[in-house]
């Protein structure tokens, strides 16, 4: 039996086109991917991320449990801070991405991607049997919905008496949305302006609802564009530009790994590859023949093989066939020319900068 | 869904309409719904021949690739050119735009395909 949102009786009388995604029946789109993902980069959107899962971290050690599970660090963050980083394994392969909210030095909230959250909090027991904190899998009372795009905060400041132009990005604080209380932090997964927000069930369905009521210019989002927006700008999926295989310097994001601390999980594979050098890693292609390349297909330099496409779409943002791939050095450079197996044909590409989205 | 009365109809969302001896091929209203916005058709050439249950064409829409199974045999005698440019035809009108026109081979394949009263039915 698949799981719902919240949100899911909103979502049928939207009109939505809904599908199974780690075990919940999620919304993909309501009108087209094209025109969702067009109203957040020029307008706004909200998104119903209710599937994505809340684990907390609590006691007297979190702050050095958080410190040895998790890559970037937490210790040198302030209150009401969000942090990015990676769960990694003693070789480095990434366990789980994710956002860690840190309400202070002895509790932290963590925002885990649907399809690892189970996988997580076993990992956080195993290793929290030598620290003096608490592991609590609160992924069943929270909803969630991101607001995103240029529009965003106009929108939700009509809904609160806080200043939210005060609000940095990757902060968070509790706010009050139409007289209910929220946590509320300044991130996303579309490289727009935004807001996530979190709440109990009943609130979040008010929330939504009166979100799209009072603003004309707000459309409600499937997973489809969400997806769409964030590969244009290189923020990384897991098990696509991520996995247990595939190390968060390999995709980009050693600004999210902190060698400054004495351990952490992963810390000496993970600066043996930066020492060594990588072999391969995460780099945007432009198609130039007609045609696709998606998630999986095959890249070639000569005869070759060099890679793969870890996402791959028509931009709906440039208008052209554009990929994210995994390739090995040294056709990572810029302008290599590199060739795609899509079906029976070999398609022409080349290397380009990751962040597919150029303004 | 539109479901025009005098085609016949693949299980995998193809439709054939058969002009003397010939044969136009396209996807169903359902197929096009299903798929969302088309954004690229990969045509095969004129001249290719193609086998009922195997693939001739891929179609790409915004989400992912769908493999184009043939509902009968054949050789291609023409491509819809227009969808290399314009594939969101497809989208706007998927009876008009048809995909390939082929040569029939053996006129006893269209009684195994569906009737659009059986293809309503499989759709719902």
């Amino acid at each position: 039996m698949m799981k719902r949102t919240a949100l899911y009786e909103q979502h049928i009388k939207l009109n939505a086109k809904m599908v199974e995604f780690a075990g919940y029946e999620m919304p993909v789109q309501y009108s087209t991917i094209k025109e969702e993902h067009h109203a957040v980069r020029h307008k706004a959107g909200v998104f119903d991320v209710s599937h994505m899962g809340e684990i907390r971290a609590v006691g007297p050690e979190a702050t050095e449990f958080m410190d040895y599970v998790f890559t970037n660090s937490v210790h040198s963050a302030r209150a009401n801070q969000v942090v990015y980083g990676f769960l990694t394994q003693e070789d480095g392969g990434v366990v789980d991405d994710f956002l860690a909210y840190k309400i202070n030095e002895r509790n932290y909230w963590l925002v885990v991607n649907a399809a690892n959250k189970d996988k997580d909090y076993a990992w956080l027991l195993k290793h929290a049997v030598d620290f003096d904190v608490e592991i609590i899998d609160e992924s069943n009372r929270y909803s969630e919905i991101a607001l995103q795009g240029p529009l965003a905060e106009t929108m939700l400041q009509m809904h609160t008496t806080y200043d939210l132009s005060s609000m940095k990005p990757f902060t968070f604080d509790e706010i009050t949305l139409d007289d209910a209380g929220f946590t509320v932090s300044r991130t996303g997964y579309t490289g727009e302006d935004g807001f996530e927000i979190y709440g109990n069930h009943d609130d979040i369905k008010l929330l939504f609802k009166h979100l799209l009521v009072d603003h004309d210019d707000l459309i409600p989002c499937g997973l489809g564009a969400r997806d769409t927006l964030r590969y244009e700008v290189a923020l990384p999926l897991y098990g696509h530009e991520i996995s247990e295989t595939i190390t968060p310097l390999e995709a980009g994001y050693k600004f999210a790994v902190d060698f400054n601390k004495p351990s952490f999980i992963g810390r000496e594979a993970l600066i043996k590859q930066k020492e060594v050098g990588l072999t391969r890693r995460i780099v945007g292609l432009e198609i130039k023949d007609k045609g696709i390349a998606r998630d999986g297909a095959e890249v070639f330099k000569d005869e070759t093989k060099i890679g793969h496409v870890t996402t791959g779409y028509m931009s709906p943002s440039m208008g052209k066939a554009l990929a994210l791939a995994l390739i090995d050095k040294p056709y990572d450079k810029r302008g290599t020319a590199v060739s795609i197996k899509v079906r029976k044909r070999m398609l022409e590409a080349e290397v380009i900068k990751k962040k597919l989205l150029q303004k | 869904m539109n479901t025009p009365k005098e085609l016949y109809y693949n299980k995998t969302h193809e439709w054939v309409k058969v002009e003397n001896g010939t044969a136009l091929i396209g996807i169903t209203d359902f197929a096009q719904s299903e798929l969302g916005e088309v954004v690229f058709v990969e045509l095969p050439e004129e001249n290719d021949e193609i086998k009922a249950g195997e693939e001739f064409a891929a179609i790409e829409s915004v989400k992912a690739a769908s493999d184009l199974i043939a509902p009968i045999s054949g050789v291609i005698v023409k491509i819809n050119e227009e969808l290399e440019d314009s594939p969101e035809l497809i989208n706007e009108d998927p009876y008009a735009n048809w995909i390939i026109k082929v040569e029939i081979e053996d006129k006893q394949e269209l009684e195994a395909l569906l009737s659009s009263e059986d293809y309503d039915k499989l759709s719902e």
